[in-house]
């Protein structure tokens, strides 16, 4: 009759339970999306920062020719003369998701704009990545923790800095298709079954097509396989996994033009194939104990040993000398940076000058991942217990990507769905151990057996000394990660409510005897959980609603007579837009070059993709040289149009002037007569009237600062915090042609070369301003020389 | 020493002769198909080796899908063998399927 009834009640309940997790994760989906809509309401429906307008641009050129079209598309107007490939450069997942997105709407009749489509990709996206979360993580602990992680990557500041509506940027889509393909790993694992397999390979694909950090993905699988090898956990399971992922993936991988051939020729897949092969020998070796006898299967060991180590090492030996004779080890130059974070600032200084790049700050961990800092511990512990492949796997992937998100601040991004999970088990495990305590208690006082509310234990001393045992445990384990924390109290207190989970676990495997804390404590430290996730929200829309919802393409600040705003860049564009002719070429500094070809329309000379370092270094070259040299320069390149960025009139930090030392020494790592010290003094890098000379003449200065005495009579530079050096200064080869609102951009234009010259014999010309005559009547100089 | 371990090389490989006559035929045919797919790797990855590697491309599409069937040939083998704990509870209509959609 009992049974009976908790029989039907059991299942009424798991029906209604369903039905609840189901509205549960639309609500997070919900809460996803419209987190990232700050920068819609505050700002406008416009494309963030740089690189999401090359995307958007791309875009635009696929659903206008087609697909066909976009896989053979050769741009001519970037990187003007060489042009680019972008066929064979872009990863094409962004583009080509938004561009099915944009024509599946189009062919329901909903008329969306592509740039609508660019601009909610990422929020969209960003649910999709939430309920992947889920799915992960209810593969690892079960239902009521996926729930949770699901919510907490909902609003990750981490992960909302780079998916805000607006920011068309590869990691939108790259974070969802990173998870998804997690998730399809683990449950193939935990299956067995060879269609998630295959499924996993697809998503891999479309993680490749999407990001360059796949090779997170096909370095991590094959470390964790290589974990369960080595703890005896090997399975069949475990061979179904992975082995179909690597020999599929790769054939994928290879599809994906910036990929093709690397696939299989650089170091970063290499651990695939070794994995591969290990897996294979380990096979043989269970399947040939299994069918064998004990004793031949000591004689097969020593066999196989003497023999095939040397095979091994012949093999081995050869591999590695092809791999040493590359200068870098077969590596890329972002990936070794990863393994050795000084090795960028030594030898490739532009991937050492791109801010994302450096590694990050304490306060940004706290800033970007907030409360979820604590619980990991908490979550990696409650892992163990019990240590299943997957929640091995979990604890692998997040102790790998807290160091790499150490070395380069841009790959926060990757750890944030890894803390979301372990928060996610850490608070479910701490809520189901507190409401089991309290229903518990009440159950326990309504039947009048037997503990009253007093009890911490239940009443043998066996299980005394059972507890003792497991603190004497948990506590060395949890002393290492708690010295990762900051907050050590909030830490103790969590080892104090992870005590009875443990507890309580290890009771349901020796007896079925439930551990209970008092019902007040329980109560206390359920309202303290849950205020704390209250602090986590309130903290993640904060950061969402200032900090990350800039589009920093507008600019405002507040003053005590209401909100400015700075449209100057857009400005500055659409003057270009409108008042140059097609086929003009601007040079500018590599930041703004994505920005020029989608809003202004014109060729440009380098642009963000930064493959050629050469061609960077000759423009770094001529905006540290002086006006006639750097004339002969931007001439050599048919430029017409050069464009500055100057904050110094509003106080806008991130101006040429404060990026002019990494022109300096990115010129100078290419063209030896550009030398750093020149430009300072007493290695100090200043602009005011104790500047050096070379400082005080280069095209830089000169572009930034001509007529900035006009604004307020002295000159003085808001940025820089100091009256510029040189006041009065007329050029000689350059126009100006436009100057923004705010003085933020300036454009000048080339001034053509005189048509007649003064004076006809060399003797005549011995006044020092007939120098440039003399050089232009005889062969003009060649730059590289 | 050296007559022990060949006297214990041979006795090895009688005993994994007898045991491997032992399994049942499906899984011998499967692994006939198995040995087959190497082989064909192996040929290509020689011909390589004696013509030279120029459309890497089809070099690589041909190897890969050679191991490929290997592998998915190992898995199906793996998920139909009655001794495997593991799996003992799938019909075999869904092992063909998953397959199939792998090729």
């Amino acid at each position: 009759m009992a049974a009976l009834d908790t029989a039907n009640g059991s299942s009424l309940r798991q029906a209604f339970g369903n039905v609840l997790a189901f509205f549960i994760l639309v609500l997070i989906g919900i809460i996803a999306f419209s987190i990232r809509l700050f920068s819609v309401i505050k700002y406008e429906s416009v494309i963030h920062e740089f690189d999401p307008y090359f995307n958007y641009r791309v875009t635009q050129f696929l659903t206008k020719n087609g697909i066909y079209d976009f896989w053979n598309w050769f741009d001519d107007r970037t990187w003007y003369p060489l042009g680019r490939v972008i066929g064979g450069t872009v990863y094409p997942g962004l583009t080509l998701t938004a561009g099915t997105m944009w024509w599946i709407l189009n062919s329901f009749n909903i008329p969306l704009s592509v740039e609508t489509v660019c601009v909610f990709t990422a929020p969209v996206f960003s649910a999709f990545a939430a309920w992947a979360t889920y799915l992960l993580t209810k593969e690892v602990k079960g239902t009521g923790a996926g729930l949770t992680a699901a919510a907490l990557l909902a609003m990750v500041p981490s992960y909302i800095s780079r998916s805000v509506a607006g920011s068309y940027d590869n990691e939108a889509v790259a974070i969802f298709a990173l998870i998804f393909t997690f998730y399809l790993y683990v449950k193939a694992l935990n299956t067995g079954s060879l269609f998630y397999a295959t499924l996993n390979a697809i998503s891999y694909f479309y993680m490749v097509c999407s990001w360059g950090g796949y090779t997170f993905i096909i370095n991590l699988i094959p470390m964790h396989v290589l974990l369960c090898i080595i703890t005896g956990r090997y399975s069949s399971r475990l061979y179904v996994a992975y082995a179909p992922l690597v020999v599929l993936g790769t054939l994928l991988a290879a599809l994906v033009p910036v990929v093709g051939f690397n696939a299989v020729m650089t170091s970063e897949h290499f651990a695939s194939f070794l994995v591969f092969i290990i897996l294979h020998v380990v096979a043989l070796v269970y399947y040939i104990r299994g069918i064998v006898s004990p004793k031949m299967f000591k004689v097969a060991v020593t066999l196989v040993v003497s023999v095939g180590l040397a095979v091994c090492f012949a093999v081995a030996a050869v591999l590695l000398a092809l791999v040493a004779s590359s200068p870098t080890k077969g590596w890329s130059g972002r990936s070794l940076s990863l393994l050795d974070p000084t090795y960028a600032s030594k030898y490739i200084p532009i991937i050492a000058s791109v801010s994302e790049h450096q590694p990050p700050t304490w306060p940004s961990y706290f800033m970007d991942i907030n409360v979820l800092a604590f619980l990991v511990p908490a979550g990696i512990v409650a892992c163990f217990f019990p240590l299943s492949d997957a929640s091995s796997f979990v604890v692998l992937y997040i102790v790998t990507s807290i160091y790499f998100s150490g070395v380069m601040v841009r790959l926060m991004l990757v750890l944030a769905p890894a803390a979301c999970i372990m928060s996610g088990i850490a608070l479910s495990e701490a809520f189901a151990a507190f409401t089991r305590s309290i229903k518990f208690q009440l159950l326990g006082q309504s039947e009048t057996s037997q503990s009253d509310p007093g009890d911490t234990s239940s009443c043998s001393i066996e299980t005394q000394n059972d507890v003792a045992k497991t603190n004497k445990n948990e506590d060395p384990i949890k002393e290492r990660p708690s010295k990762r924390n900051k907050k050590k109290e909030k830490e103790k207190e969590k080892q104090k409510e992870k005590e009875p989970v443990e507890k309580s676990s290890m009771k349901s495997q020796i007896g079925k005897r439930l551990l209970v804390l008092p019902l007040e404590a329980s109560l206390i430290a359920l309202i303290l959980l849950v205020l704390l996730c209250g602090f986590y929200v309130v903290h993640c829309v904060w950061a969402a609603a200032e900090a990350y919802s800039a589009p920093s393409i507008v600019l405002t600040s507040h003053t005590h007579d209401g909100m400015h705003v700075f449209d100057d860049f857009r400005e500055g564009y659409a003057w270009l837009r409108h008042n140059t002719d097609v086929d003009d070429k601007v040079a500018s500094w590599w930041d703004y070059g994505y920005q020029t070809t989608a809003m202004a329309n014109r060729t440009v000379i380098v642009d963000n993709n930064t493959w050629n370092n050469t061609h960077i270094a000759t423009v770094g070259t001529a905006m540290s040289s002086p006006e006639k040299a750097a004339w002969e320069i931007f001439s050599s390149l048919d430029v017409k149009y050069v464009l500055v960025v100057f904050g110094g009139l509003v106080g806008y930090p991130s101006d040429d002037i404060n990026k002019f030392l990494w022109m300096v020494r990115i010129g100078g790592g290419v063209f030896p007569h550009i030398r750093e010290p020149d430009y300072l003094r007493d290695g100090q890098y200043r602009i005011d009237s104790q500047a050096t000379p070379t400082m005080l003449n280069c095209l830089m200065y000169k572009l930034s600062y001509y007529r900035f005495v006009e604004t307020d009579g002295k000159g003085f530079d808001r940025v820089r915090r100091t009256e510029i050096g040189k006041k009065y200064f007329k050029l000689t080869h350059f126009d100006e042609v436009f100057t923004s609102h705010h003085w933020m951009v300036r454009i000048y234009k080339l001034k053509p070369p005189k048509n007649r010259i003064r004076g006809k014999t060399k003797k005549s010309k011995s006044k020092a301003g007939s120098a440039s005559s003399k050089r232009s009547r005889t062969q003009k100089r060649n730059p590289w020389h | 020493m050296a007559r022990s371990t060949s006297k214990d090389a041979q006795a090895l490989f009688r005993s994994l002769i007898s045991a491997y006559a032992a399994t049942p035929t499906n899984l011998k045919i499967i692994d006939l198909y198995v040995m087959f797919a190497i082989s064909t790797a192996l040929i290509q990855v020689a011909y390589m080796a004696i013509v030279g590697s120029f459309p890497f491309n089809s070099f690589l599409s041909g190897l890969l899908s050679c191991i490929g069937t290997a592998v998915l040939a190992v898995c199906l083998r793996i998920q139909v063998n009655k001794e495997n704990k593991e799996f003992k509870d799938l019909p075999p209509s869904v092992l063909l399927l998953t397959l199939s959609s792998a090729i």
